[in-house]
């Protein structure tokens, strides 16, 4: 299909799928948006390598993958704490990687974290698809290296960049790995329809603890705790924003992802910020979550500095 | 044009036209969608159309809250409530072949609203469906409204596989399926027509704002149209022809 060298892949892992951005303009079309879960591992491996915000990178959930590079390039591994391997040659995550052509890379399960992120030097040479992203959708049978929505399957070829001038070898900061055992908690911009939701409520969902059950997905997050009183009316179905935190009748309070259907209606309580979904990303089912209110404007602020950081280029 | 908004996301509001669910908003939210794309030109990463709402996601890196909706409210302010062009919409004709074979909910929706299979076709096929929204797969279109003695609740175990091209009713809804999926809908019928293909310039054949009539065809006619019938996950002994037997 494609001469360019590229990654070959003896095991694809549990889950492995291409991501990039997400898509742009194609929710009218009932097209989710897509894009890395944990966009602050995947834009550091991206950066660590000199590649635009933006770039196609792939995501690895729970580890489990092998793969024999074709070239000569550089790579970054970032995210769940796997143990990274080249020719059974232990390296570190968070920098840059060499590579030979022939040399075989290999990253166990992970010991920490969900979610690696492997990048390499110019980027994963995918056509973009629908919205203008190659983000791989497993629901809608779209996207991804076929364009058909398969997650990575043991004997694909990745075709990379040829000729890339190489960066230096450097590595993230220690200020900037998160500790993924961290008690994690969410910052929530409240929506319009909380006034749906009784004060005592309210107070509920914004003191105890819920936790993720293993119901969790790249769609939603389906947490357990405290039920959540609603009318338990449905609404009109309107577009779903990233992060809405959505109430079913159960009580049960539902987190809405990156591949979460364009439109829906049940009652929201606000929307969790995209970083704090970075975060939770990275949080195995029965971790207990918290919740705390934020202003947009301070939300804005602060998803506003992570856009100008990557950016930027290094 | 009447609205307001809430702040639904760190990058979205979402604009309501009004409270329920009315045809007269369909037309409203079309014209401001078209304004605001044009208007807020490479401002507006997504604009979402539904019932009575539009959903907005845009660049944190180029507005603010205040911006932007300064920049809705300029582009809206000047939109009259109803349109000129209105009666213009062109209307997208479905073909679609009604049978049991591809249809297996054909005869109980005939029982429900004691009617014939003959006159449910034919009263589904009477009327121009407006597309209210786009949502819960590529490309799927929600349509209305079913004439009421067509409006059939939802099956309360959803099927686990519905084909690409199933056409279904739920409650005063109708919807073609445009790629296989579960589905919980009654299903009455198939057209032989693509509704989603991602290879094309315009990938999904219907869009919020748009008119829909459906076309009773044969089973030749669906045949010749590339419509398939080897793909059907449920009994095969259904009949391919509803049956008529107590029309005279």
């Amino acid at each position: 299909m494609t001469n360019q060298p590229g990654f070959t892949f003896t095991k694809p892992g549990f889950l492995t799928l291409l991501q990039d951005g997400g898509r742009r303009g194609a929710m009218h079309m009932g097209l989710a948006t897509g894009g890395a879960m944990d966009r602050h591992a995947w834009a550091w491996a991206n950066r660590l390598l000199g590649n635009p915000y933006g770039t196609p990178a792939l995501e690895i959930t729970f580890g489990g993958v092998e793969f024999r590079s074709h070239l000569d390039t550089q790579i970054a591994v970032t995210g769940a704490e796997v143990q990274c391997a080249v020719n059974r040659e232990p390296r570190a995550l968070w920098s840059t990687i060499n590579l030979k052509a022939g040399d075989t890379v290999s990253l166990s399960a992970p010991k920490r974290g969900v979610r690696t992120y492997l990048a390499v030097l110019g980027g994963f040479q995918v056509k973009p698809g629908l919205g203008g992203s190659c983000a791989t959708f497993t629901r809608e049978g779209t996207g991804g290296l076929q364009q058909d929505g398969r997650p990575l399957n043991a004997g694909d070829h990745l075709p990379c960049s040829e000729n890339q001038a190489t960066v230096p070898n450097r590595k993230v900061s220690d200020h900037w790995r998160p500790d993924y055992r961290e008690e994690l908690e969410l910052s929530v911009i409240p929506g319009a329809q909380i006034d749906r939701f009784p004060a005592r409520v309210l107070e509920t969902f914004f003191s105890e603890p819920y936790t993720l059950t293993p119901q969790t997905d790249r769609m939603g997050a389906r947490l357990k705790g405290p039920a959540l009183e609603t009318t338990g009316q449905t609404l009109i179905s309107e577009g779903t924003s990233l992060g809405a935190i959505q109430v079913p009748s159960d009580g049960q309070p539902i987190l809405l992802l990156n591949d979460r259907q364009t439109i829906g209606g049940y009652p929201k309580l606000g929307a969790v910020t995209p970083r704090s979904l970075d975060a939770l990303a990275q949080r195995a089912p029965g971790t207990r979550l918290r919740f705390r209110p934020i202003t947009l404007h301070e939300a804005q602020l602060e998803e506003r500095e992570f856009l100008e950081f990557f950016s930027r280029n290094l | 044009m009447f609205w307001r908004y809430e702040v639904t996301g760190v990058d979205t509001i979402t604009l309501h036209f009004g409270d329920a669910i009315d045809i007269a908003l369909v037309d409203r939210i079309q014209r401001a969608a078209r304004t605001l794309a044009d208007k807020l030109e490479g401002r507006l990463i997504d604009i979402v159309p539904s019932y009575t709402t539009l959903l907005l996601r845009y660049d944190l890196l180029s507005d603010d809250l205040a911006s932007l909706v300064a920049g809705v409210s300029d582009a809206l302010s000047a939109l009259p409530e109803t349109g000129a062009e209105k009666g213009s919409r062109q209307v997208i004709e479905i073909p679609v072949y009604y049978a049991p074979s591809v249809g297996p909910d054909l005869e109980s929706i005939a029982t429900h609203s004691g009617l014939t299979p003959e006159q449910v076709i034919q009263r589904h096929c009477s009327g121009v469906y407006n597309v209210f929204a786009i949502g819960f797969a590529p490309g799927f279109a929600y349509l209305g409204e079913v004439p009421p003695e067509l409006a059939t609740p939802r099956l309360a175990t959803p099927r686990p596989k519905v084909p690409a091209g199933t056409l279904g009713i739920a409650d005063t809804q109708t919807a073609l399926y445009p790629l296989e999926s579960p589905g919980g809908w009654n299903l009455i019928g198939r057209t032989p027509l693509s509704l989603f293909d991602p290879g094309r310039e315009r990938p999904a054949l219907l869009e919020a704002g748009q008119q829909v009539r459906f076309r009773a065809i044969s089973r030749d006619e669906y045949l010749e149209l590339g419509g398939r019938l080897d793909d059907l996950p449920w009994a095969s002994e259904l009949p391919d022809e509803p049956d008529t037997g107590d029309q005279k």
